[in-house]
């Protein structure tokens, strides 16, 4: 028998967990480019930290925190451009944080109100979709638009291993693929799809290798190491915008938190297991890295930290200053144009100014 | 207007023509083709995407040809993959473009109930109507050919229940042109949803481009005993139902419904008013139905009026059968329309 195909699952690291990195792979970076990124996961942190704390005060509703994946997402979001577009799944505050999003509207999503993720103008950043991998033939879909139109972006669609189990994400890989869509699939393996292991998802030993039945390429990072996923998501972004079409990035990581505030994960994952990546976490190894090159000192650390937690409390001040919305909200926003049973049940409900 | 006026069949209709040749006839088919060729040589942002909309067929002629016309980028065949075309579709839509998404059998739509009315129809809403789905979904009932239990549904109730959709069944060539626009440019997602009878129906279509206000109805025939709300195919059989009918000396208004979500209440209670009689003849099953809506908002708003209990035409409450014996005794037509016409008169 001939063998008629072959494919090869790359790894890439370049940060291992004692900070020390493969230059040949570094990407080319300034001190004030590499400061900016341990800048956002601070502030990431500081907002993550505050949100679980103002839901355990009853000051917002669920959260699902970022803990622990703060280097797939903020690696991947800094290494688009600013108009490219994003599609978030729940679990992407790091995403939109590193994006510019405005923190207190985050917040205010948090607490329940759809106003929250009206994005900014001037970011194209899509709602977060909560359903599970319904986001990314919508990706597919804008990507399709941005090569009809020969703007040279690209869509970048967030899910997790376990929306990776669900047909949209087969259907969309596949179309992807068919249409040479400008799209990057960024897979956050955190291994945890709730209470699911990463093993009852597939029996496939990676992720990343099912881009390979799609006819595109695929490739596994590890999710804790900031600078490489920074990388591959560039290389994607430029094969998207050279006319290559898509790139499925699987983000090796590791969910640190519950599932969400609503969840209890001790339940049905062990200790060790979690005490074991948390000392993979993103942040320890990006500290030591800077800490070699001379670009971290602890008064400098004491300071990015004294100023994202301002940052973080003037937001949260704001986002509860918020006004409420307005009853008629509820009717006006589902049409284009108010229907005549919605004019009358404006009325009929008194909302009606 | 000529254009408003139905007629039963072609040699009706060339009848008609012979009398008025300033005026063009168009069938049903080529008022849907001629309505998509024009919206895409005016407006780049419109594109057709669906299983074989490219094919020699062409979607039972209504997208012949236009792949060679405007191209493959703009007219595009797709994996069989129903639930993300319709999700490609909405990113597109909200990404800027207006797709035309042709799923050939509503009986295809169950696969992409997820886009459609998790996504499509609550977006504006979620997001504070930062979001505008632009998007037509165009979907075909069959009937007759053995198309059987999951080739031949009427699943128009099922998409009618959801806000942020709407609904349009034209029933002549003139709607079918007119109301195709109309959906295109509408700001939210319609499903439009064609009947294969009502392909070789001719009837006038000017030539240039033009819109039919979608939630609107129209009275077909003007009458004083009774009101008949057609829906689609049953259109015609109504007519049918009200020549019979005149030949006894009863007098029925037919409404052609044209658009089932957001519905022309005001269209129908005035007719009842007129009447105190009313039977709807829908093309699908009767609980929930558009009949149902249609006889609430009488009940409603013109209770008073009603001179008897309203009756529904609609499909027997079981699946579609195979045989041509069994689907013969299946459909209601006209006859059944005239019975209930006349139950609701106590004869």
């Amino acid at each position: 028998m001939d063998i008629i195909g072959s494919f090869d699952v790359k790894f890439l690291q370049i940060i291992n967990e004692a900070g020390v990195c493969d230059a040949a792979l570094l990407p080319s970076m300034e001190a004030p480019d590499l400061k900016k990124i341990f800048e956002t996961m601070i502030l990431v942190r500081t907002f993550n930290q505050r949100a679980l704390s103002l839901q355990r005060e009853g000051r917002i509703g669920t959260y699902a925190s970022v803990l622990g994946q703060e280097a797939s997402q903020i690696g991947s979001a800094l290494a688009l451009e600013k108009d490219d577009w994003i599609f978030p799944s729940f679990r992407e505050s790091a995403v939109l944080i590193s994006r510019g999003y405005p923190m207190w509207m985050l917040y205010r999503y948090w607490m329940g109100d759809e106003r929250g993720m009206k994005a900014p103008d001037d970011m194209n950043i899509f709602p977060m979709s909560v359903p599970v991998g319904t986001q990314l033939p919508h990706a597919v879909g804008a990507a399709f638009a941005m090569k009809y139109r020969n703007d040279r972006r690209v869509a970048a669609v967030y899910f997790g291993d376990g929306g990776s189990s669900r047909g949209d994400f087969h259907e969309a890989l596949n179309l992807a693929g068919v249409f040479k869509s400008p799209v990057i699939f960024l897979l956050q393996n955190n291994q945890w799809a709730i209470s699911v292991p990463r093993a009852r998802q597939t029996a496939a030993a990676t992720l990343a290798q099912r881009a390979f039945g799609y006819g595109i390429p695929g490739i596994q990072v590890d999710g804790n190491d900031i600078l490489a996923v920074y990388r591959a998501t560039k290389e994607a972004a430029d094969r998207a915008r050279g006319g290559e079409g898509p790139t499925l990035i699987e983000c090796y990581t590791y969910r640190l938190d519950d599932h969400t505030t609503a969840d209890d994960a001790s339940r049905y994952r062990r200790k060790e297991e979690v005490e074991e990546w948390r000392e993979k976490e993103p942040l320890l190894r990006f500290r030591l890295f800077l800490e070699k090159k001379g670009l971290r000192t602890k008064e400098y650390e004491e300071e990015v930290a004294k100023k994202a937690l301002e940052a973080v409390d003037k937001e949260i001040e704001k986002a509860e200053k918020f006004p409420p919305p307005d009853p008629a909200d509820i009717i006006r926003y589902t049409n284009f144009e108010l229907t005549a049973r919605q004019k009358t049940e404006l009325k009929e409900f008194g909302w009606e100014k | 207007m000529p254009w408003t006026k139905v007629y039963g069949n072609k040699a009706e209709f060339e009848k008609h023509l012979a009398g008025e040749p300033g005026l063009r006839g168009l069938t049903y088919r080529e008022a849907l083709l001629e309505a998509a060729s024009q919206m895409l040589a005016s407006d780049p942002s419109v594109f057709v995407i669906g299983e074989g909309v490219d094919d020699s067929g062409g979607v039972f002629g209504t997208t012949k040809g236009l792949h060679q016309r405007f191209g493959k980028d703009r007219v595009m065949d797709s994996p069989l993959a129903e639930n993300a075309v319709t999700g490609i579709a909405v990113g597109a839509a909200v990404a800027g473009m207006r797709p035309i998404l042709v799923h050939m059998r509503v009986d295809f739509m169950p696969l992409t109930m997820d886009q459609i009315i998790n996504h499509a129809a609550k977006w504006r809403y979620m997001f504070g109507g930062k979001l505008n789905v632009p998007l037509v979904i165009r979907s075909i009932v069959g009937r007759g050919w053995g198309s059987a239990a999951q080739h031949s549904q009427n699943l128009q109730a099922l998409f009618a229940h959801i806000p942020g959709l709407k609904v349009v069944m034209p029933s002549t060539p003139f709607d079918a042109k007119g109301l195709l626009k109309a959906s295109v440019y509408d700001g939210n997602p319609v499903i439009f949803i064609e009947h294969r009878w009502l392909y070789e129906h001719m009837g006038h279509v000017p030539e240039e481009s033009y819109t039919v206000p979608i939630g609107k109805g129209i009275v077909r025939r003007p009458g004083k005993d009774a009101t008949v709300v057609g829906i689609s195919h049953m259109v015609y059989e109504s007519m049918k139902a009200a020549e019979e009918l005149m030949g006894e000396g009863i007098d029925c208004e037919v409404i052609d419904l044209r658009t089932i979500r957001p519905m022309d209440t005001g269209l129908i209670i005035e007719s009842v008013k007129k009447t105190g009689r009313l039977v709807v003849a829908d093309t699908g099953w009767k609980d929930c139905g558009p009949g149902s809506e249609i006889i609430t908002r009488v009940v409603e708003e013109a209770f008073g009026f009603l001179k008897a209990p309203a009756r529904r035409v609609n499909l027997p409450d079981v699946p579609t059968p195979a045989s041509p014996a069994l689907e013969k005794a299946y459909y209601p037509g006209a006859a059944d329309i005239v019975s209930a016409v006349k139950k609701t008169l106590g004869k």
